[in-house]
């Protein structure tokens, strides 16, 4: 086999690769032949030190890094790339809102949560409130003089500090919850958009 | 050899074959031949690489009738190559470190 023939075998099995690239590499190989026969070599000797066609387009095919085993070129990629930005913008009216409201969803969950846990809190803090004008209640209505409300007073208030100390564990058992459930949440999100992502 | 390893130490084979004088492809080979397996292919990679690495630079001779490329080391290829030197006595120290594992 001569040069031409040799460079025009590996040339044709290389087709699906940048032509550029191609193109520099062969000339690359073909002054290597031609140094290797100015040494003193036959021409088809020079070409046959070279290693087969067979050998010589698995090591480029091996060496190209931009270029996929499977044969596509980044042209078609790139193609691809652009049909997918076409389909995205097209598209965007349905994905875009599906995503605002995902995240509209994973917001109001949050919110409710929070919101649960306020309302837990006002209600302890409303308790303790009423627990301490109780006492206060019962006290002034005592100097005035008036047993019968003082007592009254004294009991409501004796009884919202017993439902506040009660509420008290309540609220704070139903926050370390709530606390463990944003955790897992957040984690369970996290995992769903990288497996999406992975995939 | 490992194949990172490997690629570390052609680029530094190389740039040391270019760095006294200017060379092309095939004296390369040659002189990188006798101490590490390289293939036309694979210097082709490689000097690519290098290229764009901004280690050496390439030029066209005409010689014999035909175009002839140069490569050119700069100034980047000697700081690697020198790089290269620094970084092997850290290696040889662990070579001994291993070494002496072994005898143990």
């Amino acid at each position: 086999m001569n040069k031409k023939e040799y460079l025009a075998q590996i040339k044709a099995r290389l087709k699906k690769y940048p032509k550029k690239d191609v193109e520099e590499r062969l000339a690359f190989y073909g002054e290597t032949i031609d140094d290797r026969i100015e040494e003193g070599l036959l021409q088809a000797n020079a070409v046959e030190a070279m290693g087969s066609v067979d050998e010589i387009v698995a090591q480029i095919v091996a060496e190209m890094p931009s270029v996929k085993s499977s044969g596509k070129v980044d042209k078609s990629w790139r193609k691809l790339r652009t049909w997918e930005i076409v389909l995205l913008v097209l598209g965007s009216p349905i994905w875009l809102s599906l995503i605002i409201s995902a995240f509209a969803i994973v917001f109001s969950i949050y919110v409710s949560v929070w919101a649960v846990l306020i309302t837990l809190w006002a209600v302890e803090l409303a308790l303790g409130a009423s627990a301490i004008a109780g006492v206060l209640g019962s006290l002034f209505y005592f100097c005035v003089g008036r047993s019968l409300p003082a007592g009254v007073v004294l009991g409501v208030g004796i009884v919202c500090a017993g439902l506040a100390i009660f509420a008290f564990f309540v609220c704070k058992a139903v926050t370390k919850g709530m606390v463990v459930f944003t955790k897992k949440f957040s984690l369970w999100l996290t995992y769903c958009f990288r497996r999406k992502e992975g995939a | 050899m490992e194949a990172q390893l490997k690629r570390g130490l052609l680029d530094v084979c190389v740039l040391s074959a270019i760095k006294d004088e200017d060379s092309y492809g095939y004296k390369i080979i040659k002189d990188v031949k006798p101490y590490i397996e390289l293939s036309e292919s694979t210097l082709y990679t490689i000097l690519k690489r290098l290229e764009l690495s901004k280690m050496l630079k390439v030029y066209s001779v005409e010689h014999d009738g035909r175009l002839r490329k140069y490569y050119h080391i700069t100034e980047a290829g000697l700081k690697r190559v020198e790089e290269f030197e620094a970084e092997w006595q850290e290696v040889m120290s662990i070579y001994q470190f291993v070494i002496k594992g072994d005898s143990v």
